[in-house]
């Protein structure tokens, strides 16, 4: 048996909607990384691309199910992923942000997987045991995604003129979408005092010595945003998020009931 | 088959032109090599070995890559859109196992002296050949069941032979390739089993693609043995070990019963019993369909290729990069030392 958190005074709708975004993000970033398939500069990194796939889906599989489990509705891993639109789900909008080419990419992945190490690091520690035991597998995974796609900002950003132009772009055009990462929700709040969630706002001071520390090495100066772009938990995504899901959602909405 | 010679006619009276016009005295070792082939030693990278032996396994291993490769497209199709996560995690694994196959295979051919490099551009530039089977493109999901389990069991019933075949790095390879491919080809028949014991349009979807992916399998094998033209000496040299013929029907005979098992129909009016060979007959395969698609009038041919060298062109800033990066690291090292 693993410890509920509901034994830690939180809502089981909460713990609920924790588990989602966990879910989601590993969902919806493992989705993008399979776009690469067949299409990666080297076959090296198509390999490569598909093998951050799988972690990330895997990861999501396992936050999912639990998800469906917590809210006790029978919905399935499966159900969650296919059968729910943009508005219910609770992925990081950096996530859910095009390929474009491999340098926006790779800054996309170190962005967010220095994110995901540190919050994994984290959850380990959760007193739900379902979470802690999920965030221990992956964090593993996630500290090669963060060195491979920190390695490649370095060799792209220090390699040539255009390598240097497409890594400064990714920064550019993602930077806006990174104070989400660190913005806690107030149903969280009851999870973190339950020592059930991440307080993602103890993050963002190792996650920012850790970027600057690239920035600083590529030579590439600090991107700024007026305003950082949020809204996953209202349900509020960029227009990318629609055009994922009408892929990936399309076999069980033609199909509806069907089992594959 | 990924290994079938796929050179049209005129190609190879082209070769064999070539070759004459460039022959080198006979090679003395010629008996020699014979010999060491017919008492079953394997070819090593190091070893003599006539010209032409040299050829012949350079472009049946690199088409054999460029097959894993191209290969990875058509089910690529698929990836974004399986159906449920546990299928789109096998998906995703099994066309990463292609990919490796691709590079595991490259560097089998190169340890014959041509570089990874050059066999690629001789791909994009269509020189050279891959499956035809992956000209066919994937329209539904039952697709992908039906490619793992017609086209990558086509590809057991080849290549489980090739792990004896006579050049080393080559049979070594296949040993690999072989253990991953019994892996696709049962997820490829688990995906039409379910289907086909699904709803009705999940049976029609199953039956459909069977339909049409099942004559292009069969004539994966290559053309018919009085029409096969190089066949002769590779079986000599033991690259080839059975006759294309032979692996069609092994393939044929253990495929219809496991059609039927899941109660779907193989689209062969003329496919019968027959007790006195303890073999299936079969209908008449359509090789004019085979050399067009094989001269690219296929419906994916363009599209393939294509993408191939879409994804090589938009990734050459990135190779650039990583290259000029390499060597300014390199000078690093120099400088420090």
């Amino acid at each position: 048996m693993f410890t509920r958190a509901t034994e830690y005074g939180v809502t089981d709708n909460a713990l609920f909607e924790y588990a989602l975004g966990l879910g989601d993000t590993a969902l919806v970033l493992g989705q993008r990384m399979a776009e690469w398939l067949g299409k990666a500069p080297s076959m090296e990194l198509d390999i490569a691309a598909s093998n951050f796939s799988l972690d990330l889906v895997g990861q999501a599989q396992l936050f999912l199910e639990y998800a469906g489990e917590v809210e006790g509705e029978g919905r399935s891993d499966d159900d969650l992923s296919f059968l729910r639109d943009a508005m219910f789900f609770r992925n990081l909008l950096i996530v859910e942000q095009p390929n474009r080419d491999w340098g926006v990419t790779m800054v996309r992945h170190f962005l967010v997987s220095s994110f995901l190490v540190l919050q994994y690091e984290a959850l380990a520690s959760s007193k739900d045991e379902r979470l802690a035991g999920i965030a221990a597998k992956a964090l593993k995974e996630m500290q090669y995604h963060r060195r491979f796609s920190r390695e490649w900002v370095v060799r792209l950003a220090c390699g040539t003129d255009e390598g240097m132009k497409r890594i400064t772009r990714g920064f550019d055009t993602l930077w806006r979408f990174t104070g989400e990462m660190f913005e806690l929700a107030d149903f969280e709040a009851n999870l973190v005092n339950g020592g059930i969630a991440v307080d993602v706002r103890s993050l963002e001071a190792p996650w920012t010595t850790a970027v600057d520390d690239l920035l600083a090495e590529c030579g590439i100066e600090k991107p700024t945003a007026l305003q950082m772009i949020t809204g996953r938990y209202l349900g509020h995504h960029t227009e990318h998020l629609g055009h994922i899901l009408c892929d990936m959602q399309y076999m069980q909405r033609a199909y509806p009931g069907a089992k594959w | 088959m990924y290994t079938t010679d796929l050179r049209t006619a005129e190609e190879k009276a082209k070769a064999a032109a070539l070759e004459k016009l460039n022959a080198k005295p006979v090679q003395p070792s010629d008996a020699t090599f014979q010999a060491r082939i017919d008492q079953d030693e394997f070819i090593e990278a190091k070893d003599e070995m006539p010209e032409a032996y040299r050829k012949t396994l350079t472009r049946q291993i690199s088409q054999h890559a460029h097959s894993e490769i191209v290969g990875m497209l058509p089910e690529g199709n698929w990836v974004k859109r399986a159906p449920s996560l546990r299928r789109k995690l096998i998906l995703l694994a099994k066309i990463q196992d292609e990919a490796g196959h691709g590079l595991y295979l490259y560097s089998a051919a190169e340890t014959l002296g041509t570089s990874r490099g050059d066999m690629v551009d001789a791909l994009h530039s269509g020189r050279a050949k891959y499956s035809t089977i992956f000209n066919y493109p994937t329209t539904t999901w039952a697709d992908i069941g039906a490619v793992g389990w017609l086209v990558d069991g086509a590809a057991i019933v080849n290549q489980i032979p090739l792990c004896r075949t006579s050049y080393g790095p080559y049979a070594r390879a296949m040993v690999r390739v072989c253990k991953e491919e019994s892996f696709h080809q049962r997820q490829g028949f688990e995906i039409m089993a379910s289907l086909a014991e699904g709803t009705p349009d999940q049976k029609r979807m199953a039956q459909d693609a069977l339909n049409r992916w099942w004559w292009p399998s069969i004539m994966m094998f290559g053309p018919a043995d009085e029409a096969s033209t190089n066949s002769e000496q590779s079986m000599a040299w033991k690259i080839k070990r059975f006759s294309n013929d032979e692996l069609r029907q092994r393939f044929i005979d253990q495929t219809v019963p496991q059609a039927e098992a899941i109660g779907l129909t193989i689209p062969d009016p003329d496919l019968k019993w027959n007790k006195e060979r303890q073999s299936y007959d079969f209908g008449e395969l359509n090789w004019d369909e085979f050399w067009a698609v094989v001269r690219g009038d296929g419906v994916c041919n363009r599209d393939r290729i294509e993408a191939r060298r879409e994804a090589y062109d938009e990734g050459a800033w990135v190779r650039e990069a990583a290259e000029a990066y390499a060597t300014k690291q390199r000078h690093v090292a120099v400088a420090a030392e």
